[in-house]
């Protein structure tokens, strides 16, 4: 559902990306893992279309269509979802309207009349559960004075309500408890599906006990050096990403 | 950044929806402006002679003044003996008995304005004292109020039915000596409303009013006088938009309120005039005199403004805060965009005991606008106990505007608390891209962070009301894009 084909990305002229390939079939979770640096969130952001990021080569398609060519919003209508590393706060808004307006957002995209609001409701009370969300959390303005904890689980609210058919999660375990992270991994693991995709994108291994992966990727200096099993998730987590940078030609290698 | 800078600048030149001018026949004074104007309009009116002398007397005191300098905002001067100083529809016979004899055709301008006069007044629960240009040609939901002594009409009415009312508060909150324009309107007002609440009662419907500027060159000077007697309860909402014009339209209202012990006022404004085109030709000006008087103990007087259109906005709804206890407030979100300018805010004046008062200003600047926050908390040395609480927020959208706060403290009781806070943004990318994200577009995404910022005002107004301003400043930014 995801082909992301020779991607090379510059950002203020210096190449981040350096020829990125990365297929992601529907039902299938794909985790990048890499140090800091790497190019990780660089990744992320450009499959969201968020400005700032140059693409020099290389193209990226969603179910066929031509991803970069689609204003963010447009692919946020086509099924995509973000879950920001650093959830942006809007004060005023609140939660639940800011939620109603993204899915009626979406449902006009799709000609389809504005969400009914009891189904509205009901449909927020279920997912709110998944996530182990207190009902005053939707009344706040958009992650206004919410925790680390609180703002992250408040993206996979979004997405559960959203209901993407892909996801990327942009360091979604950074600043969580181990409490915080089971909850969170217990409803993206709800979310997922024959139908579909994720992008899980960390630093640790950590996650990635709770939210078990069907392929990992290890992406540094701009490229995708090895690609394995979940096991190679916690080879990383013994060994380090230190083995790269000593060894160029194995890196070059397994990739 | 360049390119969400640009966006935003789109969004905010948007076109001025009600700009029309309806054809319709005129009664107007020729321009100019001496003490046989003043009488003139006096006797059109047929006013007692006590109200004639007290235009005259500031009529001559008017000559002695020098038009103020001192507010953030330019203008070419005015020529006051270019404009004229009365206009009135005509009107067959003594004027309509019911809703339809109303001209037809004003009844289409009030509905091209979405006015909900009439049937649309009764469906809403608003009662509606219309005001097209100076005279007040329909009143609606009189019946019922009366029944519980509630007074609404229009002031030249009150004039003739209650002129013991008037003449004891007319000028007691803004003297005819105040300032220039409240010194100008005193001499030229034409008419206005006139709200009485009888003691105890709670006003069972929200009292609305609309202004409309329509003739051409013709000054606006309404006068608003609302009383609410002990442990009354009134809600008033005030609401304009006027057609497009190319002269520049002086308007100088006054509105005074007193509330006696233990009565609350609540007065709201959304003011959609004419601001000007694109490069700030035309537009009107508004220099308003608003004052409420918290007279009796546990009084209470609460403003709330929502500002977007005039080319200047010259305004400071305040508060007197004579009687113990008692509470003022301000609530404000004031949008310039092209090249608008306003200077508004507010003055409390603690006098009485353990009084207190709230500050929260929200300025939007877009375009080339020009917004100030001009606020002035005074603590008299019998305000024991006074308390005050400022928040001014400025949101910016571009980088050709401007957002200028003065706020001015003058406390004279060291019992006194008072609080400052402000703060200045603008709208981040980092925002606007999570709600892209989301789904929703850019313009969507600017309204509601606009709508989020504003909230804090918009929940002070009545329902109806809260939504009607939403939808005003969404349509403000709203641009060519979608």
């Amino acid at each position: 559902m995801l082909e992301i084909r020779n991607l090379h990305v510059t950002v203020e002229d210096r190449e981040i990306l350096q020829g990125i390939d990365l297929t992601i079939r529907p039902g299938e979770t794909h985790a990048i893992m890499g140090p800091n640096g790497s190019g990780k969130s660089t990744l992320a952001n450009v499959i969201a279309g968020r400005e700032g990021y140059t693409v020099t080569a290389g193209e990226i398609l969603f179910d066929g269509k031509d991803l970069l060519e689609m204003t963010p919003e447009t692919r946020a209508c086509e099924g995509l979802f973000l879950a920001f590393q650093y959830p942006v706060e809007i004060p005023g808004v609140a939660n639940l309207y800011f939620l109603k307006a993204a899915v009626n957002a979406v449902r006009k995209y799709r000609n389809e009349p504005p969400v009914d609001a009891m189904d509205f409701w009901e449909l927020v009370q279920e997912r709110m559960k998944l996530v182990k969300m207190d009902e005053s959390m939707l009344k706040r303005s958009v992650n206004e004075g919410f925790s680390g904890g609180e703002k992250k689980r408040n993206e996979v609210f979004q997405m559960a309500v959203l209901q993407p058919r892909f996801a990327v999660m942009d360091e979604t375990d950074s600043g969580l408890d181990i409490d915080a992270l089971k909850v969170v991994a217990d409803g993206v693991n709800a979310l997922r599906g024959p139908e579909r995709g994720f992008l899980v994108i960390t630093h640790y291994q950590r996650l990635l006990d709770y939210i078990v992966p069907d392929h990992v990727h290890v992406l540094f200096n701009g490229r995708i050096v090895r690609s394995g099993g979940k096991e190679l998730a916690v080879e990383l987590e013994e060994q380090g990403y230190a083995l790269y940078n000593e060894e160029p030609g194995r890196a070059r290698r397994a990739a | 950044m360049t390119d969400s800078t640009s966006t935003l600048e789109r969004l905010a030149a948007s076109d001025y929806k009600y700009g029309f001018i309806t054809d319709i026949e005129q009664d107007t004074v020729p321009p100019g402006l001496n003490e046989d104007v003043v009488r003139l309009i006096s006797a059109k009116k047929q006013e007692p002679d006590w109200l004639l002398e007290w235009r005259l007397q500031a009529y001559r005191h008017w000559l002695t003044l020098k038009q103020p300098e001192w507010a953030r905002v330019e203008y070419p001067p005015i020529d006051y003996q270019a404009l004229s100083y009365y206009s009135a529809p005509k009107q067959k016979g003594d004027g309509p008995k019911s809703l339809d004899e109303v001209d037809p055709e004003l009844r289409r301008t009030y509905e091209k304005l979405g006015i909900p006069l009439a049937e649309q007044a009764i469906l809403a629960g608003v009662a509606v004292d219309a005001v097209f240009d100076s005279v007040s040609v329909a009143t609606s939901y009189k019946g019922r109020l009366a029944e519980q002594g509630i007074v609404f009409c229009s002031f030249s009415e009150a004039v003739h039915e209650h002129p013991e009312l008037v003449r004891q508060y007319l000028g007691s909150v803004v003297p005819y000596r105040d300032n220039y324009y409240a010194t100008l309107n005193s001499a030229v007002f034409s008419d206005g409303s006139f709200v009485y609440i009888p003691p105890g009662v709670r006003c069972p419907m929200e009292l609305s009013t609309y202004f409309r500027i329509n003739a051409s060159n013709t000054g606006q000077f309404e006068r608003t006088l609302i009383i609410a007697d002990e442990g009354a309860y009134v809600s008033y909402l005030e609401g304009c938009t006027a057609p497009m014009r190319d002269e520049n339209q002086l308007h100088a209202a006054v509105v005074e309120l007193v509330a006696l012990d233990n009565a609350t006022i609540k007065y709201s404004t959304v003011q959609n005039w004419y601001p000007g085109d694109a490069e700030g030709r035309g537009g009107i000006y508004n220099f308003v005199t608003k004052r409420g008087l918290c007279k009796g103990r546990d009084s209470k007087i609460s403003w709330t403004q929502v500002e977007t259109g005039s080319a200047i906005t010259w305004k400071y709804p305040s508060c007197v805060l004579r009687g113990d206890n008692s509470v003022g407030e301000f609530y404000s979100v004031a949008l310039t965009r092209d090249y608008q300018q306003a200077d508004t805010g507010t003055k409390m004046i603690h006098i009485g005991k353990n009084t207190r008062s709230t500050i929260v200003s929200k300025g939007i600047s877009a375009g080339h606008g020009q917004n100030a926050y001009r606020g002035l908390v005074k603590v008299l040395p019998t305000a024991e106990n006074a308390r005050n609480y400022s928040q001014c927020d400025s949101l910016l959208m571009g980088d050709q505007c401007g957002a200028h706060t003065f706020p001015y403290l003058q406390i004279q009781n060291p019992t006194a608390q008072v609080e400052h806070e402000a703060s200045t943004s603008k709208i981040s990318e980092d925002q606007i891209f999570y709600c892209q994200q989301r789904g929703i577009s850019t313009e969507d995404a600017v309204s509601l962070i606009v709508n989020g910022f504003c909230k804090e005002v918009f929940k002070e107004l009545p329902m109806e009301f809260a939504v009607e301003a939403q939808k005003l400043i969404e349509l403000k930014l709203e641009g060519s894009v979608g």
